[in-house]
């Protein structure tokens, strides 16, 4: 039986996998997107939005900083604005305790010679999120952050990788993985493909993907509850999150309020299913009442959760294998992965196509999980 | 720790859940009903205690069939059950755990069992201006005559076909409203469909006499029952002031109120949030759970009653309700499998009585093409205000499924979930690929099932064990 070839095959077709198939179609190799389901179906579609560099783990800052940069013309990348508001994220201190925590963290930030968070005092907070209640004493500002809407961004990047020539399979995963002579040999359904290069954006599924060519990768699956209001007067410009409790917290252009957290619902990877939990969306709505006392007869539409594989160390998999040097993982974004999209597509093509990227990826290895038995 | 604990929960105080938990009750178990409402009755028999107290004249008007449900009313107040009014449901964990609300505060009830009876909903009617004030259902025109004594003022129009589209005319025809025209889509074409089906009405045929009488009624007292199988569209642009009649000779007919009926399909919100097994009914295009005679579903825990399960009727609903009662009763180890199947005889035999009408009906009264794949321009998701072209643009775009088409089109993303426009959307888009309803599929469905209050959700005790 002839199997099908292709250059490249990226397995996964999440914001991940598209902007990687993205970046590598702009320098004229040949890809193929293997999707499960459907772009963006898990994750990628269903996730808050937040485009934000605010209180990223310092390993990310250098990642998240050039995304951001990406973020500011993602037209001249994908043909559309992707919903796209820099309107900043704020998160809010609310009580004295909760400052100096955020006074610390901006400190921190600044000694590593960036300055994109700043510490805003009781005025410019109230002025940016009115409404807050009244013990709130201040915040960390990010400007230039703020929010997309993922399934306008997810249709976007794919509309634009089909453009570029990528080819997709869908509606199959990947069931086995086999080193050939020259390459790898990827069976989908009843199909075979082969690829001399394989790139893994299987995002909840990577480490599945990655035990197939025998590395093994700790990965927790976790459905994060979301909730959207229906449509209330506009208030409030900036995403907001809270220096001590859970809570994500933003206003659509169209008026719903969109409420997460990373609260966990209830996962179950092998059935594709993601369901809130009704008990975090009452600690959720108890959260926002109190921040937002004047909300509490906004009414919830709709609840839902995304699958979202988590790394111990919540950092992701930017990596080549350790097993083989052409074999990739680009996976495990642990809730905070949208952000960097455009930038860990333009990584990964560097990685393939130069060797290196000019980022800092040690953070990102995949070693890192066995350095220590080692 | 949960704030209730029961043997069993029945959601729905209609005839089917009423007569569900009467029975389960009998049987030993202990039973908690929840309905939305303030009183039992369901729609089919709103407000019916109420209305034998304080308005006994209009039990005569409302008809013997509505005077019936007092009787199953008197049951239930005499059985020992919990019966929760003025509960809205928002969400079913597939442990049996319901979630619902009173309106100030989210609560929980953990269950063994549940039973599932939250009946029909009329099917969305997607006509031009069907989005204009002073339109409204013929089904809700009759909830306001039953539970308030209201009736329109000025001039009314019907449309569509169906039992329920003479049953209100005439009803509303004697509580004085000024009815200027019944549109009927109903085709020659539907007759011959339906005759086959004829013979095997006849158990039911009191149905069909009182068919034939409605229709005598309204035309002796002048109001014209007229043929409009291409449809109608509603004349406005503030509210409604007219129906025109889509035709050769098209009419216009003013009205200040227009009622429309296409027939009810089951309310599968709830079930398809469970995620149970679900069919299609090929001459209603509608969905429905499938279950076994006693009304088992795909889950074990989960029980469905009445038109939540396919539209068979108020007598059907509440046999199957008794069915569903005697189901639990053996699956929660009270009864033999033999006394569930000898109690089960007679409620079998009224629901083989009572659903003997229903091949003819659903022949006879076929939803239209006009209603099934609107014109492009006709509105299907009210809340997101998208139209039918809309959607048929986003299916040739690439948008496999109803699920997809949320990325392209944000349909069925409002507050109602797509309980006006899934059926729109699953039909358009089937067409538009070649494919069957089944192979489309339908919205996946999240809590709340209704909206729900950031107050009412903050106000839940959050001790209530995690499922």
């Amino acid at each position: 039986m002839s199997a099908r070839h292709t250059e490249i095959a990226i397995i996964g077709g999440g914001l991940q996998g598209l902007s990687t198939a993205l970046h590598l179609a702009q320098r004229g190799r040949r890809v193929l997107v293997i999707e499960a389901h459907h772009p963006g179906r898990f994750a990628s579609g269903v996730n808050a939005g937040g485009v934000r560099r605010l209180g990223r783990d310092p390993a990310e800052i250098p990642l998240a900083m050039a995304a951001s940069e990406m973020w500011h013309s993602i037209e001249d990348l994908v043909d559309d604005d992707c919903g796209f508001r820099a309107v900043g994220q704020l998160k809010i201190a609310e009580d004295d305790d909760d400052l100096r925590k955020l006074e610390a963290r901006a400190t921190m930030v600044r000694d590593l010679g960036y300055d994109h968070e700043e510490i805003i005092d009781q005025k410019q907070m109230r002025a940016l999120a009115p409404g807050v209640h009244a013990r709130a004493v201040g915040g960390l500002w990010c400007a230039g952050d703020g929010s997309a809407d993922p399934m306008r961004t997810v249709q976007a990047f794919y509309r634009k990788v089909q453009k570029l020539g990528v080819d997709f399979n869908l509606g199959h995963g990947v069931s086995a993985i086999a080193r050939t002579g020259t390459g790898w040999q990827l069976s989908i359904g009843d199909a075979q493909i082969t690829s001399d290069i394989v790139i893994n954006c299987a995002g909840a599924w990577g480490n599945k993907i990655a035990a197939m060519i025998g590395e093994e990768v700790p990965l927790e699956t976790h459905a994060l509850t979301m909730m959207v209001s229906e449509r209330t007067p506009h208030f409030i410009d900036p995403v907001c999150g809270l220096a001590s409790r859970k809570l994500s917290f933003k206003q659509t252009p169209e008026g719903t309020l969109l409420i997460g957290g990373a609260h966990l619902g209830y996962a179950d990877r092998d059935a594709g299913v993601a369901e809130p939990d009704p008990i975090k969306m009452a600690i959720s709505a108890k959260t926002v009442t109190e921040v937002f006392p004047h909300l509490t007869n906004v009414r919830i539409a709709r609840a839902w959760a995304g699958l979202e594989g988590m790394t111990p160390d919540r950092l992701p998999i930017i990596s080549p294998s350790k097993v083989d040097g052409s074999f990739f993982h680009a996976f495990g974004f642990s809730a905070h992965g949208f952000q960097l999209s455009p930038v860990v597509g333009r990584i990964m093509a560097s990685l393939i196509c130069d060797g290196t990227s000019n980022l800092p990826l040690h953070p990102f290895r995949i070693e890192r999980f066995s350095d220590d038995k080692n | 720790m949960s704030e209730q604990a029961c043997d069993v929960v029945v959601i729905g105080a209609g005839p089917a859940g009423m007569r569900a938990a009467v029975t389960a009750a009998n049987e030993g178990l202990s039973v908690t009903l929840i309905d939305e409402q303030t009183e039992a009755g369901g729609q089919i028999y709103r407000a019916v205690a109420r209305v034998a107290r304080t308005r006994p004249a209009d039990l005569t008007l409302l008809g013997p069939e509505y005077a019936a449900g007092g009787d199953i009313v008197l049951e239930l107040d005499a059985a020992d059950i919990t019966v929760l009014h003025g509960h809205t449901v928002w969400q079913i964990s597939q442990d049996g755990t319901v979630w619902c609300s009173d309106g100030t505060k989210a609560k929980s009830i953990t269950a063994r069992f549940v039973i599932m009876a939250s009946g029909a909903q009329e099917r969305p009617v997607p006509v031009p201006g069907w989005t204009l004030p002073g339109v409204m259902t013929a089904g809700a025109a009759q909830i306001l005559l039953k539970s308030a004594a209201m009736v329109p003022d000025g001039p009314v129009a019907l449309y569509g076909s169906g039992p329920l589209l003479l049953l209100v005319a005439d009803q509303l025809l004697s509580a004085g409203a000024d009815i200027r025209v019944v549109a009927e889509t109903t085709t020659f074409k539907d007759y011959l469909n339906a005759a086959p089906h004829l013979l095997g009405a006849l158990p039911a045929s009191k149905y069909l006499k009182k068919g034939i009488a409605l229709r005598r009624h309204l035309k002796a007292a002048g109001v014209p029952i007229i043929k409009a199988p291409n449809g109608v569209s509603i004349e406005g642009t503030e509210r409604a002031t007219g129906l025109r009649i889509i035709g050769k000779h098209g009419q216009t007919f003013e009205a200040e109120t227009i009622l429309l009926q296409q027939g009810v399909v089951p309310n599968t919100q709830a079930s398809w949030q469970l995620r149970l097994d679900h069919a299609w009914h090929a001459a209603q295009h509608y969905w429905y759970p499938t279950t076994d005679r006693f009304g088992a579903t795909s889950l074990a825990n989960v029980f469905i009653a009445g038109d939540g399960a396919g539209i068979f009727g108020a007598e059907a609903a509440a046999a199957a309700g008794a069915l569903a009662g005697l189901g639990v009763a053996h699956a929660a180890g009270n009864i033999s499998a033999a006394a569930r199947d000898q109690k089960a005889l007679p409620f079998i035999a009224l629901h083989k009585k009572a659903a003997a009408i229903r091949p003819l009906l659903d022949h006879l009264f076929p939803p239209p093409a006009h209603i099934l794949v609107p014109d492009d321009a006709t509105i299907i998701c009210r809340c997101e205000e998208i139209t039918a072209g809309q959607v048929r643009d986003a299916a040739k775009l690439g948008a496999p499924g109803p699920n997809q088409l949320k990325a392209f089109l944000r349909a069925g993303m409002g507050p109602c979930q797509g309980r006006m426009c899934g059926l729109s959307v699953v039909e358009i888009m089937a067409r538009a690929h070649g494919k069957s309803p089944a192979e489309i599929g339908a919205y996946r469905i999240r809590p709340p099932l209704k909206p729900l209050s950031l107050a009412e959700l903050a106000a839940m005790d959050d001790d209530t064990p995690t499922p």
